[in-house]
Order: structure tokens, then C-alpha cells, then sequence
């Protein structure tokens, strides 16, 4: 068996397809990027699309991270999330333009229907419900809707794109802890969902009715204590198997990385604002999100030099990396520049009603946005990965065991 | 490799130590099988050796276990991680990442190993266990022995001289178990690690073993050869039965040891008939399922399958995971689902479908003990439990209690079902379904984790339930259980069964599902032991 699995294990190694030439570089061979640069450039989309109200260049930028998507997604379960993202966009288009229709507010010159007015008591002065329809008001609401639409959107094609797992692993060292705590969790929840299952089954099988505080009783206990010994047994495991080997750190020294970690995340979290909302002052944006990234990056190199574990085949930071990131940082500062340039063609007046218009700079946005498309890496699939093995019993028998485990982790599947 | 001196372990809850002024030594290469009842101190004494006995679970030790000369006193668990490698009884349970390829890892990278190194290793293991082409599987997807071959994986990547296994096989069917047994003795002979395993089948492991440690149950640790040990203790496989029967000294620890000696026995029982074929029931089916149609998304359970199940008869229900055993019996018992087919109970007032009854109904004509008999437990003390059962089941008090009495000695009122043995807790299980009296009732894998006792008293049980006229089947892939068992035996295959016939038949029929006596009497058709020896007494009285 082992000399047909070393002959399977070299097989895998050579690609299945030659290299189609003389430009193979590494970059282009199919493997999942690092999951980082997915959210930086998610996050620069998002942020160039909080820019603007225009419909045009957002519905562009909808497009562009679906193309994306599509084309650099893997199979995993995740990646076909992003269908759930864009139902998701279009319910809140809908809520905000029905919400305007219920609630009024805006008016506007041209009035579209006219529903009936519920009149308000007094003390509800300033709010309207119904009334005449304004077709301002309903653009006003389909224009601030697909804003928020498109920013959910392009976070979305970040999780379709970028294993949330493999995230949870390039934290930094400092933070190993605390993503060994959620990756544990994680894995324990489904177990958790099972156990209730089939203790509620089990209840059935004493022709127990399922309903009342009994009944939480009769479930809650089993599955608690079923957790309590699955919880144990696993820790007892990750002790045998070396988990916290160097956990000596002084108290001084632990309070201080903790505190520059903390300090500098809440930095970021300001700067962030700063940078996403346009009416905070200037000093809250950009120079917080620096200092305060700067600070807890010097936290996290301090905490993790008291680390001592590696780490098995690390995401690495490559230049496509860089190239996909940097698509999104650019995505964002030319959405900026645009902003700056002509403001009233990013915030198009909805009254008087107008056309929206694309420039030329919101095109480029747009281009910059969907580069990745073509830049990244193609991705993993597992019908490349995992070829069928080839089975022949090694030693003339006829039994036949690795066959029996395929079908049945199939039929498991 | 691993010494034990003078060690005594005392939990601050029990009187009496678990392990008395214990003295071992286990040299490098060898493999250890450690023996014993339930609760002698088996998971005790493999915990001990990498310390988790007392850092981890509390207690007190006396006396020093050292490993390769590292004493566990000063050494917690995990700095003895890149010495000895711990896998538990159930694999799913210490997984502490979610794919094959990072479990593989974990260990190494809490010891900081560097990344080529660590890369390497994981080709390797993949390679050495046949794991290869799962490297990148959930681990929840694997079944129950790639699980187990991945969680020796997972251990073995960190180079440990000591792998302690802590009953590897007792949830894998046949063929999984045979692929688990073999990757370990692969590691003994070829890597020279040194290993300790606890097992309650021992005619899984016994014939590889080059020591057995027998634990009485009093504390002290019976250390020798396996055949040696073997002819003094009272738990031991069939074959060591057989070989007492025939007088063979030294005892047959493999098959091939003892068809090659078994040929004179053979001889003697030549003109012996065979033991009579069960009569072929002449009652009317106490339950009849035609067509039985289980699907879960993206998979067909069970596949259509017609089964008749006959008073006063054990059917053995057989096959590996997940071919549908479980399905069916919960189908049939109508708490699963069932997606097609009918099923036909004969009661008081007349054939019904248990599916359509109420819960509580439904019990009165099938009762169903599931895989996890825990689950049917909820209650604080075993009193409580019972007349809990009474009241479910409009039976009068007291009914449950005598059930439980007849099926296992008495267990205290007070005592908490959690803290009950294995065997202890299927019996309670079995009399609380048994107080609504079904005159069919289905157990689902129970003699999962029972020593020899506890399957002998098992067997007892599902017997008396037989004679009084009930239907039983019993889903297992014990062979040597179902051939001094059931009467008839089912096997499935990916939903459908693929054998029915009595235990004879479809037992000398494949090699896999033989027990060992059949493979050493083959061509003769004898099954067990009992079989065996009263052939012998009637052809020494002939002679």
C-alpha cells in the first residue's frame, strides 16, 4: 500500500497539465492566495465604493468583485457563499427604497402616487407615513441602499475568495492563543448541533414528548455532559501533543504587549472611521490609522518573539500578494482622487432629478478594481488535487480495504 | 524505554489505589498489549507514562515513571510531547484542527519544528499510514478507521519512541480495524517504536503482542509473555479457549499457530456431525419490513430492503460503517426517517406501523437501544431513572428495578448513571426500554467497550430475552459475539443487504466475517468453542 501511495504522493507533485510555456512563473501556478490580500483589496473596494452614491460606478464595482469571484474562487463550501452576499445587497435596496415609500421623508417635485396619509398624533411631528411619493425620494433611498449594498458586496466576495480558517492562521504569534480558542470553537459547535440531535432522538425512543422544561432538562443534560467529557478529552489531547509548551512569560511583560496590542487596534478602529466617514476631522483618519497600526504592530513583534512554535506552510506574502492588495489600496485612493476632482459626479443631485454620468477616473477605478481577475493566481481545485487513486492489492489478495474506505467516506460525503 | 517504579495511583474517590507498588520495564521496539476488565486500571496505567496520570486528571502518584530516563514527576505531559504520543479511544475527540494535513502538523508545530522539516514529515506519515489521498479531507468526513489511522498520524510526525494506543480499535469494523492493527505493527517492526496498547478484543492484538501486562482488577499488574500469561487468567480470546479444550501447551496466539497444530484435532472430530441448523421458525413474523427506503441529503442509507424478524430469534445485524445498519433499525423502530416502504408489527390489537404511533406507543411495540446508550439517560441517580421508566411506561412500580436486577448485579440506588461502568449502563438502558415490554427490541452496537465478562453476561441477557419469546436484533461487528449468538445473520453493503442467511452459513461463507475458530476448523463448520468442546466430550464417550 505504501508503495502505491509514494507513487500517488510524486504524481501529485508534477502538475497534471505541462506548463503551457515559457512564462510560467510561480505566481501564475493555481494556489489560494494568501487570504490577507483578498480583505485588503475587499476592503479597498468597499471603502472606494462608501465614496460615492452614483449608481454606475457602483453597480460597475458589483460587477467587477463578481467577476472576480467567479473567476478565482476555490470549491470549498465558503465559496459559494457569495450568492447569499448579493440576495443579501438586494434586500437592502429594497428595505431602504420601501422604507422611504412608508416613512416619506423627502420631498421631491415629482410626485409619482399618491397613497393615503396616516395622520400622527402631534408629538410624532416630523415624522410622515405615506403620503405622496416622490420619485427624488425613492431614488434618494435606491441610491444610499445600493452604497451599502455594494460595500456588504464586495466584503462578501472577501469570505468567497479567502478560506476564513486560513485567516484565523496568519494572525500574528500573539494572537495564536486566542485563534486556537475560535478555531476550537468552531469545530465544536457542529458537534454540539449533532449531540442535540441525537439526544432528541434518543428521547423519542423513551416516548418522551418534546416539549416544556422537562424536555430542555432531558436534552441539556446529556448534551452538556457529552460536551463536558469531548472537552476534556480534548485537552487532555492538546496537552499530550506539546500545546503551551512555553508558556513561562512574566506578568510585567504580558501586560505590556497586551496593551500596546489593544491600544493600537483601537487606533486602527478610529483611524478607520475617520477614513470611512468624511465628516470626522481630518487628524482622525489617515495619521490615527498609521499610529495606531504602528503601535500594535510593535505590540504583536513584541509578544510574538515569546512564541516559540512555527508554523506549518504559512500563507506567504508574495508579490502577487502585493499586486492584489495593492489593487485595492489603489481602488480606493482613485475613488478618492475622483472624489476630490468632482465631487458632484461621485454624489450625483437627486434633486433636481439627473443622469448619473461615469468620467473617465471612475472607469479606471473600475479597472484597478477588477485587475485581480486576471492577476491572481487560478485557483486550487480539488478535482486536480485528489485524483482517484489507483487501486491494486499489493499483495495478490483479494481483500480489498482502502476501496471499502472510499465508498463508504463517500457515501458519508 | 519506560520504567515504573514502586508506582501506586490513588483517586482522592476511591479507597482503594487503581495501580499498587506497580514495578515495570518496557524495553525499546516492543509492543505491549495491556489486558483487564473494565475499571481495572488499563487507562490508568497508559495515562501514567506520559504523565497526564497525575498532571492532567488529578490524584495521587507514588513512586517515579520514568521515559527515556525523563521522569514524569518534573516532566508535565507536554514536555514529554516529542517523546510519547498519545491516541485516545475516540480519534474525533482530539482533533484539534479540521483538515488531515494540518492535524498532521499540530504537534510539530508546538514543538517548534521548522517548516521543510515539518513539510517532509507530513509526506512521509501520509505515505506510511495510506493516508495519503485524504490529506486535504475534513477530518468529520473520515470514517471511524481513517479517523484513528489519522490520529496515529498526527502523533507519529513528532518522532515519538513511545506511541500509547488506548483501545484504537473498539469502534472499527473488521476490515478498519485490520487496517489499524496492521499500520501499528508496520510502525513496531520497521521505525522500532515502542508500543503500548490496551485492547478488550484481544484476538485482534494478542498474536502481535511480545508482552502482556493482565491487570486483576486489585491494583498489581501481571507482566509477562502473552501465551504465558494467557493460560492463567480467566479473560482470554477464543483461541486460547480452543487451545485449552485441546490441551496445546503452549497456547495457539495466531490462527496460523493453531490450524497448524489443529490438524489432529480435525481428525477427531471428522465423523462428529455438525451442530444442528437452527429450526426455521414456523411463528408468524413478529415484525415484517418490506421495502425500507432511508435517504439523507446527497446519500441513500438504506436501499429498499425487505427484513422479517421472528419471535424467540437473535438476527445479528453486520456490515462496516456506515453501511447503513443504524438507519434501518431506527427506520424500523419509526423515531428515524424513513423516506419509503411499510412496516408491519403484530400487537395486542392488531398489525400496525410503529411510525404512526405515538412515542410512547411505538416503544410498547419496538424498543430500540441506540449506539450511545447514555443518551437515554438523564436523570441524577439510577433510582430515579427507573422510576422514571415505570411512570413512561404506565408500568407498576418497581418494574424497571427488577428488569435491572435480572440483567446485571445489583447496582446501588444513589449511584449516577454517568458514573456507571459501559456494560452497567447498557443494562440500565436495556431496562428501561424493556419496562414498556416490546415484544421486538433492536441494539444498536452494544457491546461497544464490554471486557469478555460483560459480553458473556450480554449474551445471557439477549438469550433470556429470546426465550421469552422476543425478537432481538443486535447490530455489531463483533464476529466471535454473533457466532456464539445470533441465530441468523444480515449483512449490508452500501444500504442493501448483500447476506441473510442462519450464522452458519453466511459465517464459514467469507473469510472476513469467520470467527477464529471456524478459520482454524475450516473445512469443518464449527463456530465456537462450546461447539467445539462438546463435540470433543461426545466423541471421547463414542470412542
Amino acid at each position: 500500500m505504501t508503495d502505491q501511495a509514494t507513487a500517488h504522493g510524486v504524481a501529485r507533485q508534477t502538475p497534471l497539465r505541462p506548463p503551457a510555456g515559457r512564462l510560467t512563473v510561480a505566481g501564475r501556478l493555481p494556489r489560494a492566495l494568501h487570504p490577507g490580500a483578498w480583505w485588503l483589496w475587499a476592503l479597498g473596494l468597499a471603502t472606494a465604493a462608501s465614496h460615492t452614491t452614483n449608481p454606475l460606478p457602483l453597480a460597475l464595482l458589483v460587477a467587477a468583485a463578481a467577476l472576480v469571484v467567479v473567476r478565482r474562487r476555490g470549491d470549498a463550501p465558503w465559496a459559494f457563499a457569495f450568492r447569499m452576499y448579493l440576495i443579501l445587497g438586494a434586500v437592502i435596496v429594497a428595505m431602504r427604497v420601501v422604507f422611504r415609500l412608508v416613512f416619506g421623508g423627502g420631498q421631491g417635485d415629482h410626485v409619482l402616487l399618491h397613497l393615503p396619509e396616516i395622520p400622527l398624533p402631534a408629538w410624532a411631528a416630523g415624522i410622515r407615513l405615506f403620503g405622496p411619493v416622490a420619485a427624488e425620494q425613492l431614488l434618494g433611498g435606491f441610491y444610499d441602499g445600493l452604497r451599502l449594498a455594494t460595500m456588504l458586496i464586495c466584503l462578501g466576495a472577501a469570505n468567497a475568495l479567502a478560506n476564513p480558517k486560513r485567516l484565523l492562521k496568519a494572525v500574528p504569534a500573539a494572537l495564536y492563543a486566542i485563534s486556537t480558542a475560535v478555531v476550537v470553537a468552531l469545530s465544536v459547535a457542529p458537534q454540539l448541533v449533532e449531540s442535540v440531535l441525537r439526544v432528541r432522538r434518543a428521547r423519542r425512543l423513551r416516548g418522551a414528548t418534546g416539549n416544556g422544561l422537562r424536555a430542555l432538562r432531558g436534552i441539556a443534560l446529556p448534551v452538556l455532559a457529552d460536551a463536558l467529557d469531548r472537552s476534556l478529552a480534548l485537552a487532555a489531547a492538546m496537552d499530550s501533543r506539546g500545546y503551551g509548551r512555553t508558556a513561562a512569560i512574566p506578568a510585567g511583560q504580558r501586560a505590556l504587549t497586551g496593551g500596546l496590542v489593544l491600544a493600537g487596534l483601537v487606533g486602527v478602529c478610529v483611524g478607520t472611521y475617520g477614513l470611512l466617514d468624511a465628516t470626522v476631522p481630518s487628524y482622525l483618519g489617515l495619521p490615527m490609522l498609521i499610529v495606531g497600526l504602528a503601535t500594535a504592530v510593535v505590540g504583536m513583534l513584541l509578544a510574538g518573539r515569546q512564541v516559540r512554535r512555527s508554523r506549518y506552510r504559512p500563507d506567504r506574502w508574495r508579490i502577487t500578494e502585493v499586486v492584489v492588495a495593492g489593487c485595492g489600496v489603489a481602488t480606493a485612493v482613485v475613488m478618492a482622487v475622483a472624489g476630490s476632482v468632482d465631487p458632484v459626479r461621485l454624489y450625483p443631485p437627486v434633486s433636481p432629478l439627473t443622469w448619473p454620468e461615469l468620467t473617465p477616473l471612475m472607469l479606471l477605478v473600475v479597472a484597478v478594481a477588477v485587475a485581480p481577475a486576471w492577476l491572481a493566481p487560478p485557483p486550487t481545485l480539488a478535482d486536480h488535487r485528489t485524483p482517484r487513486p489507483v487501486l491494486i492489492p499489493s499483495d495478490g489478495t483479494t481483500r480489498s480495504s482502502p476501496k471499502c474506505d472510499t465508498s463508504e467516506s463517500e457515501a458519508q460525503r | 524505554m519506560i520504567d515504573f517504579s514502586r508506582v501506586t495511583v490513588r483517586y482522592a474517590e476511591t479507597p482503594e489505589p487503581m495501580l499498587r507498588d506497580v514495578n515495570l520495564h518496557i524495553p525499546e521496539g516492543e509492543l505491549c498489549l495491556v489486558a483487564g476488565r473494565t475499571g481495572a486500571g488499563k487507562s490508568t496505567l497508559l495515562r501514567a507514562i506520559n504523565g497526564l496520570v497525575p498532571h492532567f486528571t488529578g490524584g495521587t502518584l507514588h513512586g517515579t515513571v520514568t521515559v527515556q530516563g525523563r521522569d514524569t514527576r518534573s516532566h508535565p505531559p507536554r514536555d514529554l510531547a516529542d517523546v510519547v504520543g498519545v491516541v485516545g479511544q475516540d480519534p474525533l475527540a482530539g482533533f484539534v484542527t479540521d483538515t488531515v494535513e494540518e492535524e498532521l502538523a499540530y504537534g510539530m508545530e508546538q514543538l517548534a519544528l521548522t517548516a521543510p522539516v515539518m513539510r517532509k514529515r507530513v509526506e512521509e506519515t501520509l505515505d506510511l499510514l495510506g493516508i495519503a489521498e485524504l490529506r486535504d479531507r475534513p477530518l468529520r468526513t473520515l470514517s471511524g478507521g481513517q479517523q484513528q489511522r489519522v490520529a496515529i498520524g498526527a502523533v507519529l510526525t513528532s518522532h515519538p519512541q513511545v506511541l500509547v494506543l488506548d483501545e484504537p480499535t473498539s469502534a472499527l469494523d473488521p476490515t478498519a480495524a485490520e487496517d489499524v492493527l496492521a499500520a501499528v505493527t508496520r510502525l513496531v517492526h520497521d521505525l522500532g517504536v515502542t508500543v503500548v496498547v490496551a485492547e478488550h478484543r484481544l484476538e485482534r492484538v494478542v498474536q502481535y503482542a511480545d508482552r502482556l501486562l493482565y491487570l486483576p482488577g486489585d491494583g498489581t499488574v501481571i507482566d509477562g509473555e502473552p501465551a504465558v500469561v494467557l493460560a492463567d487468567i480467566d479473560l482470554a480470546p477464543p483461541l486460547v479457549d480452543l487451545g485449552r479444550a485441546a490441551g496445546w501447551t503452549p497456547l495457539p496466539l495466531s490462527v496460523r499457530d493453531a490450524r497448524r497444530r489443529a490438524a489432529d484435532l480435525r481428525q477427531r472430530l471428522g465423523d462428529t456431525p455438525p451442530p444442528p441448523a437452527p429450526p426455521t421458525p414456523d411463528a408468524p413474523p413478529a415484525l415484517t419490513a418490506r421495502d425500507i427506503v432511508v435517504r439523507y441529503p446527497g446519500t441513500v442509507a438504506v436501499a429498499g430492503v425487505d427484513l422479517d424478524l421472528h419471535p424467540g430469534r437473535i438476527v445479528a445485524l453486520m456490515g462496516r460503517n456506515g453501511s447503513g445498519k443504524s438507519s434501518l433499525l431506527w427506520a424500523v423502530q419509526g423515531s428515524g426517517p424513513r423516506q419509503g416502504g411499510t412496516v408491519t408489527v403484530t400487537g395486542p390489537d392488531g398489525a400496525t406501523d410503529p411510525k404512526t404511533l405515538p412515542a410512547g406507543r411505538a416503544r410498547q411495540r419496538v424498543g430500540l437501544v441506540p449506539q450511545t446508550p447514555g443518551d437515554l439517560l438523564y436523570l441524577e441517580t439510577v433510582e430515579a431513572e427507573c422510576a422514571q421508566a415505570d411512570r413512561e411506561s404506565d408500568a407498576p412500580v418497581g418494574t424497571c428495578r427488577a428488569l435491572l436486577d435480572q440483567l446485571t448485579a445489583v447496582l446501588p440506588d444513589d449511584q449516577h448513571p454517568r458514573d456507571l461502568s459501559e456494560g452497567q449502563r447498557l443494562a440500565l438502558a436495556l431496562a428501561v426500554q424493556l419496562t414498556a415490554a416490546p415484544p421486538v427490541v433492536l441494539l444498536d452496537e452494544p457491546t461497544r467497550g464490554l471486557d469478555y465478562h460483560a459480553k458473556r453476561q450480554f449474551t445471557a441477557i439477549v438469550r433470556r430475552l429470546a426465550t421469552e419469546g422476543r425478537a432481538v436484533v443486535v447490530a455489531t461487528h463483533d464476529v466471535e459475539l454473533v457466532a456464539t449468538l445470533a441465530d441468523r445473520v444480515v449483512v449490508m453493503a452500501q444500504g442493501e443487504i448483500v447476506a441473510d442467511g442462519t450464522t452458519a452459513e453466511v459465517m464459514l461463507a467469507s473469510p472476513a466475517f469467520a470467527p477464529q475458530v471456524a478459520k482454524v476448523m475450516a473445512p469443518q463448520p464449527w463456530l465456537t468453542v462450546d461447539q467445539v468442546t462438546a463435540a470433543l466430550a461426545e466423541a471421547g464417550t463414542r470412542g
